[in-house]
């Protein structure tokens, strides 16, 4: 889906903060990870004090309904948000890039075709179609969930690639290499990527977002990373359980979920504004 | 094309349908009953046969009809989503305009910084959030509880929609509104605007009688795409609300490898989508005589 124009809401000088906020929080996220690998405040298994504490000094965050520490398996979701949203959207992005580049340079019906097919699949939410995947497959884990959301990102970067590369190949320059003798696997190297680069990665950065999303969904619905893999949306889908007794389980994942996502978004418009100032000012 | 699809599937709908310790007879008298012994190709002609009486077969599961389930479960999720859909654009077109119109003022940035917040967020974490607000903290409203007798029992299942409805508006108004404000915004750096003001009716007027209509014409588009992914996305907040809806339909049927159940609700909300791409298409043409007439020519 494309967005409009002018997300970027603040005006041209505060602009220019988009980009450092942006990387402020996605930076902050990514230490997070990396630490995780090598450090976390306690074991994510192990059963470090009383069950549904509430936040204390020794547990930031509170403890699970096991008495496990949430802070832990929040920074752990960092993590798994991250992985899982940097490969789908790099499969999303190949995959999406191929079929988007095949359809622009297809003869008309079949350039007719698949953009009838991409249009009634960019109504299909990711989340829908990366749900059917996993269905597809036995059982669920990580890598599903990856692939998943991966193939349900793709049509949307194809849509787009579509787009833009019909547009590059109007341009004379194009004419110009195909009579110089220029073969077509080297005009999309040297001619089409670089041109619709631009474009495409300021939406696969908000692709970034809404697969970080997609994945939260998905293992709310019990159909993501399953444990030890703390996903955000199973630690609330948990903490949903036990909101009556515990509500602030069910809030402080979600927030390092939306402070993600807005990272990246601020991260996107940043982008946008870098690559294509002529678009964003208004 | 979803034939195939579910029936590549691996998992035996025969073994889920049986438990664990089945013995091998056992599986093979509920295939052959559940007709999924028989060459694949004779069940997909079997199937479309079926599809173009509107017959989805039966559950493998329940047994009951799947065409009735999936009539019983519309009738959760369609006033739901519609419901979010109204709510949604009654929050956004006015604030969407206002924040356009005031686009340089606090006010203004305040409602896009807000609603910016707002595509950040997943439905179900708002669900969970408008849950521990009011059934937690408040104790207003239920935080499910949709009576087993349905709309039989409709005050009940009334106040158990409202939580549900106000998710779905505010996601879906949030991202909504972005569109609004970028439509207006489009529609105030017109040149037929600064001639409308030049020649002395004021903002408010002209907007009125120049702006609306073209202003509407992208923004019906993308409702379209909101209303379908809305609808097919309801699965989320069904379960936030544990609402027996089409979503949790397809969410059991995926669990449950029930075949017949996710084909009739996945070709349901296909021809969703359809009709609401449609709709929209009508809508704008209404709208701009300028489509009206290409379509003509």
């Amino acid at each position: 889906m494309t967005i409009p124009a002018d997300t970027a809401i603040l005006s041209r000088k505060a602009r220019s903060w988009t980009l450092v906020a942006g990387l402020a929080l996605v930076g902050l996220h990514l230490v997070v990870a990396l630490l995780t690998l090598v450090w976390t405040p306690f074991d994510p298994t192990e059963l470090a004090g009383r069950r549904l504490e509430a936040p204390s000094l020794l547990h930031l965050a509170g403890t699970d309904r096991l008495g496990r520490d949430l802070l832990t398996q929040i920074m752990i979701g960092s993590r798994i948000a991250l992985t899982v949203g940097t490969a789908a959207v790099a499969i999303g992005a190949v995959l999406g890039t191929t079929l988007g580049l095949l359809a622009a340079f297809a003869s008309n019906w079949l350039d007719d075709a698949l953009a009838a097919a991409l249009d009634i699949l960019i109504a299909f939410p990711t989340l829908l179609i990366a749900m059917l995947v996993v269905a597809a497959s036995d059982g669920a884990n990580l890598s599903t969930a990856i692939l998943a959301l991966g193939l349900g990102l793709s049509p949307i970067v194809a849509r787009l690639a579509r787009i833009l590369a019909k547009r590059v190949l109007l341009m004379d320059y194009i004419t110009a290499a195909r009579t110089s003798g220029t073969s077509w696997p080297a005009i999309v190297r040297i001619h089409v990527l670089p041109n619709i680069w631009p474009g495409l990665s300021v939406n696969l950065a908000l692709q970034f977002g809404l697969a970080v999303i997609a994945e939260a969904s998905l293992s709310y619905l019990g159909l993501g990373a399953p444990p030890p893999n703390a996903s955000w949306g199973r630690l609330l889908q948990e903490a949903q359980g036990t909101v009556f007794s515990a509500p602030i389980g069910a809030i402080t994942p979600g927030i390092a979920l939306v402070s993600l996502v807005i990272g990246i978004n601020l991260l996107a418009d940043g982008l946008r504004e870098r690559n294509d100032p002529a678009r964003s000012e208004r | 094309m979803l034939f195939v699809l579910l029936r590549l599937l691996p998992g035996d709908p025969a073994n889920a349908l049986l438990g664990v310790g089945a013995t091998s007879e056992q599986v093979a008298a509920a295939r052959s009953q559940l007709g999924s012994d028989q060459p694949l190709f004779a069940q997909f002609l079997l199937f479309l046969v079926n599809l173009a009486r509107f017959d989805f077969g039966a559950s493998f599961v329940s047994r009951a009809p799947v065409l009735g389930e999936i009539a019983n479960r519309l009738s959760v999720t369609l006033p739901l989503t519609l419901a979010g859909f109204v709510l949604a654009l009654l929050l956004a077109v006015p604030l969407g305009i206002v924040a356009a119109v005031k686009a340089d003022k606090p006010f203004g940035a305040m409602i896009s910084v807000v609603s910016q917040l707002g595509v950040a967020v997943p439905v179900f974490w708002v669900g969970i959030l408008l849950v521990t607000l009011f059934a937690v903290n408040l104790r207003w409203l239920p935080s499910g509880n949709f009576p087993l007798r349905g709309w039989r029992n409709w005050d009940d299942a009334l106040t158990a929609m409202v939580l549900p409805v106000l998710t779905i508006g505010l996601v879906m108004g949030a991202s909504v509104l972005r569109y609004v404000r970028a439509a207006t915004l489009d529609v105030l750096n017109s040149d037929y605007i600064r001639t409308a003001r030049a020649l002395g009716s004021s903002l408010p007027e002209a907007l009125r009688r120049h702006g609306l209509r073209n202003g509407a014409v992208p923004v019906v588009s993308i409702l379209g795409i909101e209303l379908a992914s809305t609808f097919l996305g309801a699965v989320v907040v069904e379960r936030v609300f544990n609402l027996p809806g089409l979503g949790s339909m397809l969410l059991l049927g995926i669990q449950q490898r029930d075949y017949p159940n996710v084909q009739g609700v996945l070709f349901v909300s296909t021809l969703m989508v359809l009709l609401v791409g449609f709709a929209a298409d009508i809508v704008q043409r209404l709208l701009d005589p300028r489509l009206r007439e290409s379509v003509a020519s």
